[in-house]
């Protein structure tokens, strides 16, 4: 017998457009995942990754100095230098991968980092298994 | 859920830098016990450019992006090619002898920041949204169509979001199928949905959106330095500066003019695009519609827009990841990870149906 995953339903988190064009996702709790997981659960993730979508975006000191370089040497040092951005981007990349260890997986769930829709949206992809004889 | 025994992948056995366009699955290689093993290999692996919708072009693999039309960008190229090579040719050399060395050095450096961000202009990815995928596309079309009627019934084409008190609407796009996020536009030439659209450049030959408006800004920044810098240089009458004069006198007033339109744009947090269409105008109506994105402030604006993040590529990703070489392999790792039969049915990837 060997176990063969399908996905079974998709869950969609949307864009939250309240800030602008900040990236921020919604935390309202979806319905279809009452029965899979905690509600304060879900709520920490979407605010830890909204959070951690702020600092990306922030206007700060550094980014002003990236700019500023960037603009000295007519944008080729991006093709050496990783940005500020780029580097929360990875940091959310492996937040959400523990995130899947942790929590979600044991659950039968999945959470897909949003970078890969586009910043649309955020998705859960509820998990089924279903074993096959052979 | 039964208890399965899985064990971690390493990541990195699934990343190959040099991978060809369509392959076998890396992951048959077998440099850790822990990869997995298709049974079969019903699917061929595709880059997301590959599958693309859009109307665009795509070279090195993946890593330039153009347009379907290139525009007048070969013109535009030419043009600064010739009256700079003239002017370095012609022009220098009694410049050089007569006045002194740091003109054409500071040519040179005009020269320099114009050709490059033309080019980046060109061949950068504009800020493109990837379409939404049929799931993405039935769960909007779900939360609306709330009636429960069998009848199809499109999705209504606005919806109302509050932006620092204002109301914005955000138009349904038909063919990226998703409501457009605030600023977002769908370019008909391109036939692609971009963030923070300003226009299509047909001289560029590319839309000019979030991600490189900044390198549009000193392209045409540094292209009224260097065209006006050549017009102050020319101080005889022969062949060559004659064309030069001639192409630097029609040219120099519209690419002031421009800059200076655009400096009016990044210091009031403004697109072409919203700026055409007067979407912030104050005269329009009774009540004052100002910019919500504007942080009214001269220098904060100037510095989100040209300091401020130009995103990541969203759509193009040539640091591989490949159609399938996602959740369906990560879903793996909390499964049994050894004998996953992986085919376009348990592959939840948005491209990956495209792809077969």
């Amino acid at each position: 017998m060997r176990q063969q995953p399908s996905i079974a339903a998709k869950v969609f988190i949307q864009r939250d457009y309240a800030s602008g064009t900040m990236c921020q996702f919604q935390t309202k709790f979806p319905p279809e995942l009452e029965n899979r997981i905690d509600k304060q659960q879900f709520e920490e993730t979407v605010r830890t990754l909204n959070n951690l979508y702020m600092e990306a975006e922030k206007l700060g000191g550094q980014s002003y100095l990236e700019g500023c370089l960037a603009c000295l040497t007519a944008y080729t040092i991006f093709l050496c230098m990783e940005t500020h951005y780029e580097k929360v981007l990875k940091k959310i990349a492996k937040y959400i991968q523990e995130q899947n260890d942790k929590i979600y997986a044991p659950r039968g769930l999945l959470l897909t980092d949003p970078i890969e829709r586009g910043l649309r949206v955020v998705s859960f992809l509820e998990k089924e298994m279903h074993s096959v004889c052979q | 859920m039964r208890d399965c025994e899985y064990q971690q992948i390493d990541p990195q056995t699934l990343t190959v830098p040099s991978v060809p366009a369509v392959a076998v699955p890396s992951i048959t290689s077998p440099t850790s016990s822990d990869v997995l093993r298709p049974q079969k290999s019903t699917h061929k692996l595709r880059r997301k450019w590959e599958v693309f919708p859009g109307r665009n072009r795509f070279y090195c693999d993946g890593r330039i992006i153009l347009a379907r039309q290139s525009g007048v960008l070969p013109l535009t190229l030419g043009l600064v090619l010739l009256t700079s090579g003239l002017f370095f040719i012609f022009d220098c050399p009694f410049l050089v002898e007569h006045l002194t060395r740091t003109i054409p050095a500071i040519g040179g450096i005009l020269f320099f920041f114009v050709v490059i961000s033309l080019l980046q202009t060109s061949f950068s990815d504009p800020g493109i949204l990837p379409r939404a995928t049929p799931d993405e596309a039935a769960d909007v079309e779900k939360h609306i169509d709330n009636s429960g009627s069998s009848t199809y019934r499109p999705p209504p084409r606005t919806k109302e979001v509050v932006i620092n008190d204002q109301v914005v609407k955000l138009k349904y796009c038909f063919t990226c199928k998703m409501f457009r996020p605030p600023r977002t536009s769908h370019c008909s030439l391109c036939d692609n949905c971009v963030e923070r659209f300003d226009h299509h450049c047909p001289w560029v030959g590319n839309c000019v959106g979030r991600r490189n408006y900044r390198f549009f800004y000193t392209f045409i920044l540094s292209l009224s330095f260097l065209t006006a810098f050549i017009f102050g240089c020319i101080s005889s009458l022969t062949y060559s500066t004659v064309v030069e004069l001639v192409i630097c006198f029609f040219s120099v007033w519209s690419i002031l003019g421009l800059s200076g339109f655009h400096t009016y744009l990044v210091a009031s947090n403004l697109t072409t695009n919203e700026d055409i269409k007067g979407s912030w105008s104050t005269k329009r109506g009774v009540e004052e519609s100002g910019n919500p994105y504007s942080y009214n402030s001269i220098i904060s604006n100037c510095c989100a827009v040209l300091c401020g993040n130009g995103g990541t590529k969203l759509l193009i990703s040539f640091i591989v990841q490949l159609c399938m070489a996602l959740p369906s392999i990560d879903c793996c790792k909390y499964y049994d990870n050894k004998s996953v039969e992986v085919n376009s049915e348990n592959c939840p990837l948005p491209f990956f149906s495209e792809c077969m």
